[in-house]
């Protein structure tokens, strides 16, 4: 199956030196949650913009389901869907014209009757937008990206400003479109998002797309350290060196830290239990996300 | 897979129709606008009640001596005769410098027009329901006014009522697009509201639906000639008594409304 999605050298330059897209290249596949993470300012939106056709590149090739998104907007038309980071809806506009007015912009939408029970709205049919709460926004807003039944949809920091009770809630909608066999497109700069949702994850960073692959085929390839945590009081503890795979050992107070590539915890398990030793807090921290983003990029998301 | 060709299917439905129901997307906007509108009690209020309010004052004050005791002001034609077809002016006045900017930057300020513009909803839709909701308002509001001044006042029937709609589209036109041009280039809402409220307040006391022009100072009527009402309080008031057509006025007014309407469709700004 070709790719819904694919970009080239794709560059943005705002005015005349301001590059908030350098040369990124990507594709995604049909079925699949891809995910663009990054920190704020880091070209995210600008790219997706960009495959969007809502912005002109400066350089590059873009084509979405085939076709470049700026000179087939029309064709394109209905056959992606959004939601946008930071959008409203006039405040006094209620929850069925909304959808109502949003599947009269493209044709061959789907029964906007239908959406309104799928996504929990029925109750809120004729509440106002600026009555319903952050949660309830979301599923409109998903449900508005819906509307025309889209091959791909975009999804823009769409959990951001949610507690965290909500957030859980945006993840299972997310998959439950990708299980509807909808392609999703997910920008975020929440590790924990991307980790938990993307099937694969390209981090982009300053304008450039630094590393493509699955969040786990990200941690082996770029972390693959896993550390080994227990306590334990005894001071002689070299021969842990000694356990195959194992990097380091360092001991932060009663904690001991062992460090190296797996299968870790077995082999630490092994040679403890040799020694005598039982601790019952024997875990092991695997690295996430977070930290190879941090490797990737130098600094941490929030910076 | 069934749910793919079905989507094949959809998708070539949609091949080749650039514009799917352009119109109807227009129409769509324009009737959700009206419907928005209405929901807003401080701007309907403002937009219907306040010239109404206005004009009782006038008519209080200088009641409607048709062709009455002063010639010298009033165009010699009767305070209300005068005054009516002026704040069918302002009522267009009033819809399109302090309801559209407030309307458009509104939008944008809080993302509904990039939301807009993610569903590909062309510029031209956006802006022209705009107008064609201002539209419809001033209608609802002039035909107030004038019920109001024709059953509390002795106020004559227009004297031309096809010289008088042509004049009233020109005015609302006009004054759409000055609207629509505040609100593509206000920064935001507040700065909006301001510059919509100091301009209505100016247009109103210095375009003859205050005081009448025979009493202005040699300066007020400088200023005046710069303002666009006074060309749709002219071009109203000579269609309404003596169902003329003051070309001067007439062309005024559509220059401002295609300078306007043009630059508006240039500066627009989505996000």
């Amino acid at each position: 199956m070709p790719p819904v999605i694919t970009v080239e050298h794709l560059r943005k330059v705002y005015g005349h030196h301001v590059v908030a897209v350098d040369d990124i290249s990507f594709e995604v596949e049909s079925g699949e949650i891809f995910g663009l993470l990054g920190s704020n300012g880091a070209g995210k939106t600008t790219t997706v913009e960009c495959v969007q056709g809502l912005r002109t590149p400066t350089a590059g090739k873009v084509r979405v389901l085939g076709k470049d998104p700026r000179s087939h907007a029309g064709d394109l038309r209905g056959r992606m869907g959004c939601q946008l980071q930071e959008s409203r809806l006039p405040d006094h506009l209620k929850v069925w014209e909304a959808l109502d007015l949003f599947s009269s912009l493209s044709p061959g939408a789907v029964d906007w009757q239908m959406l309104i029970e799928q996504w929990g709205l029925a109750e809120k049919r004729n509440a106002s937008f600026s009555s319903l709460s952050g949660g309830q926004r979301q599923r409109l807003f998903i449900a508005l990206a819906l509307v025309s039944s889209p091959e791909v949809v975009f999804l823009d920091e769409m959990t951001t400003g949610l507690d965290p009770a909500a957030r859980r809630i945006a993840w299972d909608l997310i998959e439950k479109i990708r299980d509807r066999g909808t392609t999703v497109v997910l920008v975020t700069h929440f590790m924990d998002e991307a980790e938990r949702l993307c099937d694969r994850v390209a981090v982009v960073d300053r304008g450039k797309l630094i590393a493509v692959d699955t969040p786990r085929g990200l941690v082996v390839r770029y972390d693959p350290l896993e550390q080994v945590v227990f306590s334990c009081e005894l001071c002689e503890l070299e021969w842990l060196e000694a356990v195959p795979g194992a990097r380091s050992v360092a001991r932060r107070g009663r904690r001991v830290v062992v460090e190296g590539t797996g299968p870790l915890l077995a082999h630490v398990g092994a040679a403890l239990v040799d020694h005598g030793l039982a601790p019952d807090d024997l875990r092991v921290i695997e690295p996430s996300l977070e930290d190879v983003f941090l490797k990737l990029t130098g600094h941490l998301v929030e910076d | 897979m069934a749910p793919q060709s079905g989507m094949a299917h959809a998708g070539g439905a949609r091949h080749g129709v650039r514009h799917p129901g352009g119109l109807q997307v227009l129409f769509k906007l324009t009737w959700i606008e009206l419907k928005l509108f209405l929901r807003e009690p401080t701007t309907l209020v403002f937009t219907f009640a306040f010239p109404i309010v206005l004009l009782f004052v006038l008519g209080e004050v200088f009641g409607n001596q048709s062709g009455g005791t002063d010639e010298r002001v009033f165009n010699g034609m009767g305070a209300m005769n005068y005054y009516t077809p002026a704040y069918i002016a302002v009522v267009t006045m009033s819809v399109g410098v302090i309801m559209l900017p407030a309307r458009l930057t509104g939008y944008r300020g809080g993302g509904v027009l990039r939301r807009f513009r993610a569903s590909l909803v062309p510029v031209w839709a956006v802006l022209g329901s705009q107008v064609l909701a201002a539209l419809v308002l001033s209608v609802i509001g002039s035909v107030l006014v004038a019920a109001f001044a024709a059953v509390f006042y002795p106020v004559h029937f227009p004297d031309s009522l096809a010289l008088l709609a042509a004049g009233f589209v020109l005015c609302s036109a006009a004054f759409a697009a000055i609207g629509t041009l505040l609100g593509a280039v206000m920064p935001s809402t507040r700065a909006a509201q301001g510059a919509g409220l100091m301009l209505f307040f100016v247009m109103l006391f210095l375009s003859g639906a205050g005081p009448p022009t025979e009493v202005m100072s040699d300066t007020m009527t400088r200023i005046g000639e710069f303002l666009p009402l006074t060309y749709g309080v002219d071009l109203l008031q000579a269609a309404w008594s003596g169902g003329t057509w003051d070309w001067t006025a007439a062309i005024v007014l559509a220059g401002i409304a295609v300078t306007a309407g043009v630059l508006s469709l240039r500066l627009y700004r989505w996000g």
